[in-house]
């Protein structure tokens, strides 16, 4: 069983403070739905209202079209991870996995089925009697993933469960999140701030900052298609260059920075002489000049070889650094620290949004 | 001659120890490894040897040695110690069994050591009751400010000595004491309750005096625990109190020994609660000890009398250790 989860209008302070400012979303049946934010963000105070720990000061939380007021965390159809996993250390790994069908009342022989079942779904075959120290990091993660399936939630919290470990296991458990996901069918509500995570695993995406969603949609669309200036530069790397639209129709802008005119894209379709920034990711910038307003001089400041890749750091309009990645077959073309270089990029590829917060670095 | 025992047991156990600390260098054998004055220095170095030996032998082994060694003697005016009346005997351990005097059974000296255990069992089951909740509250679920105000409240108290204390209590319950003159004002009951008499002021006494003892370390316990298992724990469906069996006890079990074994053994040496507050006809096993010290002048009794309490106290703590599967390491962490 499972079900959809909705927001309506939950705004949640703690005294002066709000965490949570009027959030409203519908995420669905089956999603594996990620808030995605910088810490403080109030992603984490959203997941413990959902679960129950938390009660809105205002609006409503569905889960499966039932409001939740009044309902206690142990009687939601939720179940939590938590970040630190919050196993049980005195307990077997059996014990953990099935605590909370013994706290339903479910005889010893149903559990120690259940447990079994439950071992092999995360891999753990035969490793009931171990106690939770004796795991990996791994291990105990799949473990903690158990404890909440084993009782059947219809929804599954998970509050940046990977964020303990390196990072080869963390890609490992990525996949293994998402395959179990599959398996199960059941909703999954996944916090985190590592937009990596966010991105490869979840079929939506919200993206939130100071209390306030500032765009839910697929990884594709928040990235290539971001609403605001901050998710444009939380989410991936991205090189703002602020200044006012001097000129503006329906599809194209072009400001006037620093650098002097760039045009770009104009999905807003903000009018001429509003202040905004212009986004280009590194990525899409090139060595070389291109078409006309799409072309900035400048200077290499340095060059960071990373392997599969080289970023250049070129001197900006501000102290922040412009960056350009350069691919595995240009960089033979790189030029060298400290030289005079012209970039340019293309206009598809360049986003002007409104002026607007910008994500700290 | 048994009195040269006393001097004689420190010196042959520090001779063994020197002797298996030499053979332990000696079989390990490693280079790097500096010897004590090496590391301390001379002068450091036996400045603390003497503190260290001064305080272990003349405040702690010496002084019991003696107790233990006077129990086993008969008692003798000073004129006749060491003289041919002077012989190891257990005749002070039987005195507990059985009257000297008359061979009659001692049951007055037994039923008070009974009574002593048993109500020293009943004031740590209430100091945890009253405890638990305390200092879970403290530990996880009360605001910072509300928790030093407690703590205040509960340690402020402890400013007032024993003596005022106990003699407090002693007219708050006593027959026209306060509680009685409310009792019978309100028309609960119409004649006054012997709250003295039928040891409930006992009960409270003790159980006061300990608070203490058992709040800090049932805190310390509890403290530590990671908020987030209580909450794991009630996200997977626990009712409060299946979180605290199965959870929050759990984890604490080293604090609630450590705190219950302290209780115990205090209040079963308890010496002024019981003399103040308990009822006419209560004898407390500590008040017999104290009588045979001060009143009869009989020591070698009274040394025994205290190793008897001793003996079963531990025995009592070890007991409850084993049923409880704490290892005795765990309770002084």
């Amino acid at each position: 069983m499972s079900a959809d989860v909705e927001l309506d209008r939950v705004t949640i302070r703690f005294g002066n403070f709000t965490a949570v400012n009027s959030a409203s979303l519908k995420i669905r049946n089956g999603e594996f739905f990620s808030f995605l934010g910088p810490s403080g963000c109030g992603k984490t105070t959203i997941l413990r209202t959902v679960s129950g720990f938390l009660e809105p000061s205002e609006g409503t939380v569905r889960i499966g079209g039932q409001d939740m007021a009044g309902i206690g965390p142990n009687k939601r159809p939720t179940a939590l991870i938590f970040q630190n996993l919050a196993l049980f250390p005195l307990m077997t790994v059996a014990d953990n996995i099935t605590y909370g069908l013994r706290v339903r009342g479910m005889s010893r022989e149903d559990r120690a089925r259940r447990a079994n079942e439950l071992l092999s779904l995360i891999a753990l075959p035969g490793q009931g009697g171990k106690l939770v120290s004796e795991l990996s990091g791994g291990q105990k993660q799949r473990v903690a993933i158990a404890r909440a399936l084993a009782v059947e939630p219809q929804v599954l919290l998970l509050d940046e469960p990977l964020s303990a470990l390196d990072l080869k296991l963390r890609q490992h458990m990525r996949n293994e999140l998402r395959a179990i996901q599959n398996r199960v069918g059941i909703t999954f509500i996944y916090i985190t701030h590592d937009q990596g995570e966010a991105l490869t695993m979840s079929d939506r995406i919200a993206v939130m900052n100071e209390g306030i969603i500032e765009q839910v949609g697929d990884g594709r669309t928040i990235y290539d298609q971001p609403d605001t200036a901050f998710v444009a530069s939380f989410v991936g790397e991205n090189n703002p260059f602020n200044g006012m639209i001097a000129q503006a129709d329906d599809s194209w802008a072009v400001v006037e920075t620093a650098f002097g005119r760039l045009r770009g894209r104009n999905p807003k379709k903000l009018k001429a002489g509003s202040n905004a920034i212009l986004f280009v990711r590194p990525e899409s910038l090139r060595l070389g000049p291109g078409e006309e307003a799409t072309t900035i001089q400048t200077t290499v400041k340095n060059v960071a070889f990373e392997g599969n890749a080289s970023h250049l750091f070129l001197k900006g309009a501000t102290n922040k650094d412009i960056t350009l990645t350069v691919g595995r077959q240009d960089t033979h073309s790189v030029p060298e620290e400290g030289s005079t270089t012209v970039i340019s990029y293309d206009p598809q590829l360049g986003l002007v949004l409104p002026e607007g917060k910008l994500a700290r670095e | 001659m048994s009195r040269l025992f006393v001097f004689l047991v420190p010196v042959v156990v520090i001779a063994i120890f020197w002797a298996m600390a030499r053979y332990e260098s000696r079989r390990i054998h490693d280079p790097t490894r500096k010897s004590f004055f090496e590391r301390n220095g001379t002068v450091l170095g036996i400045v603390f040897l003497l503190l260290v030996g001064f305080w272990t032998l003349f405040l702690v082994v010496l002084p019991y040695l003696y107790m233990v060694q006077e129990s086993f003697h008969p008692k003798l005016p000073p004129m006749q110690r060491g003289g041919p009346e002077d012989f190891l005997t257990l005749e002070q351990y039987k005195s507990f069994f059985i009257q000297p005097t008359d061979g009659a059974v001692n049951d007055t000296h037994m039923w008070a050591f009974v009574f002593s255990i048993a109500t020293s069992v009943l004031v740590t089951i209430i100091n945890f009751a009253i405890c638990y909740p305390l200092a879970y509250y403290m530990a996880q679920a009360g605001t910072t400010q509300k928790v030093r105000l407690l703590m205040l409240a509960l340690i402020v108290p402890y400013w007032v000595n024993e003596i005022l204390r106990a003699f407090a209590l002693r007219l708050l319950m006593a027959t026209k004491g306060l509680i009685n003159q409310a009792l019978l004002g309100i028309g609960l009951v119409d004649k006054p309750v012997d709250f003295l008499g039928l040891d409930i002021g006992l009960y409270v006494g003790l159980s006061y005096a300990y608070l203490l003892i058992m709040v800090f370390p049932l805190y310390n316990a509890i403290e530590s625990l990671d908020k987030n298992q209580i909450e794991a724990a009630r996200d997977l469906g626990a009712p409060w109190w299946r979180i605290h069996k199965d959870v929050v006890i759990p984890y604490a079990k080293p604090g609630i020994a450590s705190g219950c074994t302290m209780v115990f053994m205090l209040s079963a040496g308890a010496l002024a609660a019981p003399q103040f507050l308990g009822g006419p006809s209560t004898l407390w096993f500590t008040s017999i000890v104290y009588d045979f010290f001060f009143q009869a002048f009989n020591w070698p009794r009274g040394a025994a009398y205290a190793f008897i309490l001793l003996a079963a106290c531990i025995a009592f703590v070890m007991l409850m250790l084993r049923m409880f599967k704490v290892s005795l390491g765990e309770t002084i962490r």
